[in-house]
């Protein structure tokens, strides 16, 4: 054994990893910063449909998001299983729809609104009554850009 | 007290804690962006316009029930035949003289549309319609819409309808973006999207 002790000189030496963790929190930054984190909590069940005629979505800060389903059961308890409507982090109702857009619209710089696209996130089993009552209130409020946003797939799996 | 020098803190396992915390920031990133079906609501009709008269023979009626069954032209149809008989009823060109459609394919049955530009579809929704089947709905007509821009985009420039689209949308592309918009407005203007809706009933 005593031969093999002798060899040090020999040996390569061990590769330093002292910059290791640099690197790691190199790449941890990068990934702290690219992570959205969702905006909404969402207080409703939202499942989306799927569909494949599907265009992108870009430019996030451009979307409105109007989200409808029946409530989480959590919430059932206070909100019945009706399905609702969530703007922002609340149940709303139609009529504040308006409100809404207008406060969204307000957030924004001028030259940007007419490129505004509202994206409706709505459960798959919420009846189009709720559905057409918020068209009609987008159309009152002359936010006629709209996005069904669904999953893509066929839709045959709906 | 005699003052002691702090022992050095070991730094050996801060690669470990960061490494645990780029895993948590790897697993919950999503880089992604939302899909979906776009469309433009129309806007509030001015009072005392008189709607256009639109002959019967041009509208695609399109009913959807409270229990989610399609009536499409007074017929029950299933959703996968949708597709087939939007682009049918599109593509007929049924019309003569000035109205007559020289690109269509269709079987030009006098009893169906005349030309693309005025066949309309026509889609109504009761109130209890599942948004489901809604979507279903839609994406089939979309699709058929896209079917026939390929195709004549195809035919025309050698090139999908929908490629030409995301090329146009693409800030990256480095072509001729004047010529494709060009092509964009040719083909869409021979297949318009007329897609009219309803409010629900009951």
């Amino acid at each position: 054994m005593a031969k093999f002790t002798k060899k040090k000189s020999g040996e390569l030496p061990a590769v330093n990893t002292a910059s290791l963790p640099d690197i790691v929190f190199m790449l941890l930054f990068f990934f702290m910063v690219a992570t959205v984190m969702r905006q909404n909590t969402l207080m409703i069940q939202n499942q989306l449909p799927f569909a494949d005629q599907v265009e992108k979505l870009d430019k996030k800060d451009l979307v409105m998001y109007i989200y409808a389903g029946k409530p989480s059961p959590r919430y059932q308890q206070k909100f019945g299983t009706e399905a609702r409507i969530q703007l922002n982090d609340k149940f709303a109702d139609v009529s504040d729809v308006q409100k809404f857009i207008y406060a969204e619209r307000e957030s924004k710089r001028e030259e940007l609104i007419p490129y505004l696209t509202t994206a409706l996130k709505v459960d798959v089993e919420t009846n189009m009554g709720l559905v057409s009552d918020i068209k009609q209130e987008l159309r009152k409020a002359e936010a006629l850009k709209i996005n069904y946003t669904t999953r893509i797939g066929e839709v045959g799996k709906n | 007290m005699a003052k002691r020098a702090a022992p050095e803190v070991n730094a050996g396992s801060m690669a470990d804690i960061a490494f645990l915390l780029l895993i948590f920031f790897l697993v919950t990133t999503t880089i992604e962006t939302d899909r979906g079906i776009s469309r433009k609501l129309p806007p509030i009709p001015e009072e005392n316009i008189e709607p256009p008269i639109i002959k019967q023979k041009n509208i695609f009626t399109v009913i959807v029930n409270r229990d989610n069954q399609l009536l499409v032209e007074d017929e029950l149809m299933q959703l996968p035949n949708l597709r087939q008989a939007a682009v049918e009823f599109l593509d007929n060109g049924g019309g003569i003289g000035e109205e007559a459609c020289d690109y269509c394919q269709g079987p030009r049955d006098p009893g169906s549309s005349d030309n693309p530009e005025k066949a309309i579809i026509s889609l109504v929704n009761d109130r209890k319609t599942e948004y489901r089947t809604y979507i279903s709905v839609q994406n089939e007509l979309v699709a058929a819409y896209n079917q026939l821009r390929n195709r004549e985009a195809q035919r025309l420039y050698g090139m999908d309808f929908l490629e030409m689209e995301s090329r146009y949308n693409d800030p990256s592309f480095r072509g001729d973006k004047e010529t494709l918009k060009e092509r964009i407005d040719v083909v869409q203007a021979m297949y318009p999207q007329k897609l009219s809706e309803a409010e629900p009933k009951n």
